[in-house]
């Protein structure tokens, strides 16, 4: 049972969020122009780290908001906690 | 004599407990647990083996029991596998043995025993497997012949609880090393919680006499407990076992509330389940007694040397009349002590060690009491208890004992000692790895990956000084970090008399069978699953390397005790088995709940209504008064037909649907899910979301939308209304409404934040009438004479607000149903007004309540899908014959995928329609389409049935459903495959029913 900081409302359990996901997958902003193979590593492809990984959450119980988080898949350390559209930070497992 | 002291012990011998077990009653006293109080009437069996139904006896005076399982209390308060030295004893316990038939102490079962050479280890995997049909056979004699307790055949008439607690420091264990460090991390302010499985604090101190500062070692528990209970910043947690250690410090304990009374007190829950996260844990756990392993070890009257020494001391019960003790470290010499002192006879300890330690010799000497070093007890004697044992002389490998060295001693106790396992379940549950100490024969905590120390015996120091110094520096220091700066003034450390000291014992890990008759009996290693060293050396000879098959293949380790007393014995026997060092062979995860965990307590308050929550629409009170049948969609209860008279579903859903296409029917269309979209960038968004165009819809109008996944596939559909230049009115599937949202704002928050859209869900906030039929444009005519109603004035797909029957309303022109429709929304509170104005007026056209069954048959007639039932989340709108709705002009969500190869072949699974040449048979849901007549396997699948009903309508069955290239084969035969038929189908255009003109 994670322990996660909300950017919004502080450190709350892992119960009331929902995880997004691997973090940081931009949609294509012409897909038209990506062929079959570009597309579906965007749509389907997925890193499953083991060790640092950038996903995103939701405070689904609480403010709603999404944010990023970069945990260890290891030991599930939070490594770090930051807002949509802020850049990975740099994390050492 | 066995039985009861004269004086001592921490019972109360002024108040006398009556109870039962297996319907004799006997008595006790407050204080005693069942099983002392079973000791104290001469009780030496208390239940039948897993394997074998051979007797057992207590063996054990705390959690790692594994053989005194009972069922406690009955009816619907009976509870199975409870442990009788978990049990307090309170007057009119009732308790029965188990396993065991027709009686304990004639049990059929007790031939498996004879018949042993035939279950060998993994007996079950070898034998069973032939022929598989008899299978349910075989399992239903297993299950009766091997297992456990039963459950309660009633429901339990007491409630459970579920707590949540935040603090900086959590302590483990109420023993010495556990209250220390509550003392001192309570001293410094911090919130504390003190947590220890036993109804009394105290830990080892209440069953080993042991000094502290010159005093009983429990007037110094009796001081801290005291200390604490009186502080505000500590919660003192008795009959509270941790049972699981999750990741950042999340723990769950189970709280045994009222577990020692007959039944709780009013509006008291029986158990509770916290759910605690700590900033620091402190690991106070304690360390358990290993049984060594011999012949015939299982007899009742074999039991640890620090249980029986805990009987004595702590419940004035002597476990027998005559003793053997049989140790390899220094922990038995003061329990031998203990028990001569008690009146116990010791007739010898037996030291498998070279030497005998010196101090304790000399001790034992003055009491008159034999010490034999460099010996071992080879065998046991008796069956349904201890008779005698039998003493010999190891050789040089250990592997046999030397002839004519042996020894007899009659006794009826055999008090065994195999040296100290540091209780680290919760530990390794953190994650945290574990070393093994060959010198001290156990494995002792690696390092921490959590915010946790472990302290005392269970960080193998079993010195009373190192517990007390270790717990009150890790109370101190966990409170800092925990952001406690204070430092605890600190009560004077407190000075403990040595004890024994346990830090060396000579590890062997079986002891060979060297005695006469009896001497080559079973060895155990896991009483509870009756396990034997034969049976893991088996498992080593053909084949297993790694514990943890060694685990699931013998089964040792599995028992409800999770191995307690036998893991490290087992790992033992196998290295030796395997000529390897135990590091090699490695330890079995330890995985939650260290302690069964009942049902109840699990569920807590969440079972019957509070199970889920249920939503009802604002008519629902008019639905059940009007007889409605119901049914749940998602969390929601629906109207599913509303029956008349002795009317069956199939013929009120005929009604209904008639009635609908003839004249009015009216549909409480609430569920529905809602979401407002208000922003100056929500046409752009919706642009983005749904697969057809939104900019150009003018204010005033409604439009149908898809929506995809990034995959191509149909996620939802709705129709979403456009309410102002920059505010729409959303609706979902009635399941799907939250995920709808949650899509919503995922893109938003997320992809374009730069979209300014504001989306609120008001499923709740609207009642919604659905009117259709021919008569609906008369009907509203009555109900809202002021507005023009004519097709011109309020076309098809638009909406106004109006008021209906004096309400205010929006009233959609839509519907699902290809009638006349006209969807009028209310605010929730009016929606039972409006509903009955509706249904007053509606009368002279025999207006008709229908449900979700009628609204399904009506929908498919017309043609119109399901999301979740015509899609199953891997069909695209060109699957459904929808492609009109798919722009080619902007894109949005999914449109890439639609042109990826898989996603636009020409034969993927299409929407058409099915009639069976037989009218009367309704297919079911689900049903494969095949390509013959000829139903028998094997068979490639061509499609599957998505909906199917009867139509009151065209007086026939009728089916939708997706077939491979489907569109262009409508005219063509298929077969329907189910229960063994193949019924011939003719497959038509989606749609089965013209409404004509009457719908504009
Ligand atoms: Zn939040």
């Amino acid at each position: 049972m994670l322990l996660l900081e909300c950017p919004w409302c502080g450190p709350r359990s892992e119960e009331e969020f929902s995880c997004g996901g691997e973090g940081h997958i931009v949609r294509p902003l012409n897909p038209d122009e990506l062929d079959d193979a570009a597309w579906g590593d965007y749509v389907f492809m997925r890193r499953n780290a083991k060790g640092v990984h950038f996903e995103r959450w939701r405070h689904a119980h609480g403010c709603g908001r999404w944010f990023n988080v970069a945990r260890s898949t290891v030991s599930h350390e939070i490594l770090a906690v930051y807002r949509v559209g802020d850049d990975k930070p740099k994390v050492a497992p | 004599m066995s039985g009861r002291t004269a004086e001592g012990g921490r019972i109360d011998r002024t108040q006398r407990l009556k109870f039962q077990f297996d319907s004799e009653t006997m008595f006790g006293y407050p204080g005693d647990t069942l099983a002392s109080a079973l000791l104290a009437n001469g009780v030496r069996v208390v239940g039948r083996s897993f394997k074998y139904h051979r007797p057992r006896g207590l063996m054990a005076a705390g959690g790692e029991e594994p053989n005194g399982l009972v069922r406690l209390r009955r009816g619907g308060r009976a509870e199975p596998n409870v442990r009788a030295t978990d049990i307090l004893l309170y007057d009119g316990l009732l308790a029965e043995s188990q396993n065991r038939w027709p009686s304990l102490k004639f049990d059929l079962g007790a031939l498996n025993d004879r018949l042993s050479p035939l279950f060998p280890a993994g007996f079950y995997y070898k034998t069973f497997m032939w022929p598989a049909s008899l299978w349910p056979t075989y399992e239903a004699v297993i299950r009766r012949m091997a297992g456990l307790g039963r459950a309660a055949e009633s429901p339990d008439p007491d409630h459970y609880d579920k707590q949540y607690a935040h603090c900086d420091v959590l302590v483990v264990g109420g023993g010495p090393a556990g209250l220390a460090a509550a003392q001192w991390a309570g001293r410094t302010g911090a919130r504390v919680i003190l947590a220890d499985e036993g109804a009394e604090f105290g830990g080892a101190l209440l069953g080993n006499g042991q000094r502290i500062d010159g005093g009983a070692g429990m007037d110094w528990v009796t001081g801290v407990v005291a200390e604490l209970g009186e502080a505000d910043n500590v919660r003192l947690l008795p009959r509270t076992t941790a049972v699981g250690y999750y990741d950042h410090n999340a723990l769950v304990m189970l709280q045994r509330v009222a577990d020692h009374l007959a039944r709780p007190e009013p509006g008291q829950p029986r158990q509770r389940l916290w759910q605690v996260r700590a900033s620091q844990v402190i690991l106070a756990s304690g360390a358990l007694e290993r049984p060594l392993v011999l012949s015939n070890n299982d007899r009742p009257g074999v039991m640890g040397a620090g249980a029986a020494q805990t009987y004595v001391n702590r419940y004035g019960v002597r476990p027998g009349r005559r003793a053997v003790l049989f140790t390899n470290n220094d922990s038995a010499y003061p329990a031998a002590l203990d028990l001569a002192q008690a009146g116990v006879d010791i007739a010898a300890v037996v030291e498998l060690r070279p030497t005998a330690p010196l101090g304790w010799l000399s001790r034992l000497d003055e009491q008159g009491i034999e010490v034999l070093a460099d010996r071992a007890v080879v065998a046991v004697e008796g069956r349904g208890a201890v008779k005698a044992v039998q003493i010999g002389k190891l050789n040089q490998a250990r592997d046999g004992a030397i002839r004519g060295m042996g020894r007899r001693i009659e006794c009826d106790l055999l008090c065994f000692s195999g040296g100290w396992t540091p209780s680290l379940h919760l530990f390794s549950q953190s994650g945290a790895k574990l070393d093994w100490n060959a010198a001290m024969g156990c494995f002792l905590p690696g390092d921490a990956v959590q915010a946790v120390r472990v302290v005392g015996a269970a960080n193998g120091d079993f010195a009373l000084q190192d517990c007390l110094d270790q717990g009150a520096h890790a109370g101190n220091f966990a409170a800092n970090q925990a952001g406690q700066r204070r430092r605890g003034r600190g009560p004077r450390t407190p000075v403990a008399d040595a004890g024994p000291d346990l830090t060396a014992p000579l590890p062997i890990w079986s002891i060979p069978g060297g005695g006469r008759g009896q001497g080559c009996g079973k060895a155990f290693v896991d009483f509870q699953s009756d396990v034997t060293a034969a049976d893991l050396r088996l498992a080593a000879r053909e084949g297993y390397r790694s514990i943890e098959h060694v685990k699931r293949y013998t089964t040792t380790g599995m028992g409800t005790d999770q191995g307690r007393t036998s893991n490290i014995n087992a790992l033992g026997i196998v290295a030796e088995a395997l000529a390897v060092d135990v590091p090699q062979v490695g330890h079995t995860t330890f995985r939650p709940p260290f302690a069964p965990v009942t049902f109840g307590a699990l569920a807590g308050r969440r079972i019957g209504g509070l199970l889920d929550p249920v939503r009802r629409t604002p008519m629902h009170t008019w639905h059940q008064a009007n007889g409605a049948a119901f049914e749940p969609v998602g969390q929601w209860l629906r109207p599913y037909f509303y029956p008349r008279d002795n009317e069956t579903m199939a013929e009120a859903v005929d009604r209904e649907v008639l009635a609908a296409r003839s004249s009015l029917g009216l549909m409480d269309a609430s569920t529905l899910g809602k979401i407002d979209i208000q922003g100056p960038d929500a046409a752009e968004f919706l642009n983005r979301i749904y697969t057809n165009g939104w900019k150009g819809l003018a204010v005033g109008g409604c439009r149908y939308g898809l929506m995809l996944g990034e995959d191509g596939m149909i996620f939802d559909d709705g129709v979403t209304s456009r309410l102002g230049p920059e505010h729409f009115h959303m609706t979902t599937t009635t399941g799907n409404a939250a995920r709808v949202l949650d899509w919503l704002e995922s893109w938003l928050q997320t992809e374009w934040p730069e979209l300014a859209v504001y989306c609120t869900s008001c499923t709740e906030q609207w009642a919604v009438a659905s009117l259709c039929g021919p008569n609906a444009r008369r009907l509203m005519a009555a109900l809202c004479p002021e507005l023009d109603l004519s097709p011109e004035a309020f076309p098809a797909m638009t909406w106004q607000a109006a008021k209906v029957a004096g309400f205010e309303t929006r009233i959609f022109r839509i519907g699902f149903t290809g009638e006349l429709s006209f969807e009028i929304n209310v605010p929730a509170g009016h929606g039972p007004a409006l509903w009955q104005a509706i249904m007053a007026a509606g009368e002279k056209y025999a207006i008709t309540p229908y449900g979700t069954e009628a609204m399904h048959v009506l929908r498919a007639e017309v043609g119109f899908i399901i999301v979740g039932q015509e899609t199953d989340g891997t069909v695209t709108p060109h699957d459904l014959g929808l492609g009109r709705m798919v722009s080619g002009k902007k894109d949005f969500l999914g449109k890439r995928s639609l042109s990826r190869a898989d996603t636009s072949r020409p034969d993927r699974p299409q929407l058409v329609g099915l009639l069976a040449d037989d009218p009367a048979i309704r297919v079911p849901e689900g049903a494969q389409l095949i390509a013959g007549a000829n139903p028998a396997p094997p068979q490639v699948g061509i499609g599957h049935v998505t909906s199917s009903y009867y139509s009151p309508t065209l007086g026939r069955g009728f089916a939708l459903g997706l077939l491979q290239g489907g569109h262009g084969r409508h005219g063509e035969a298929v077969h329907i495959a189910y229960d063994g038929n193949a019924v011939r189908a003719v497959v038509t255009p989606p749609r089965f029913v013209d409404v004509g003109e009457r719908a504009k």
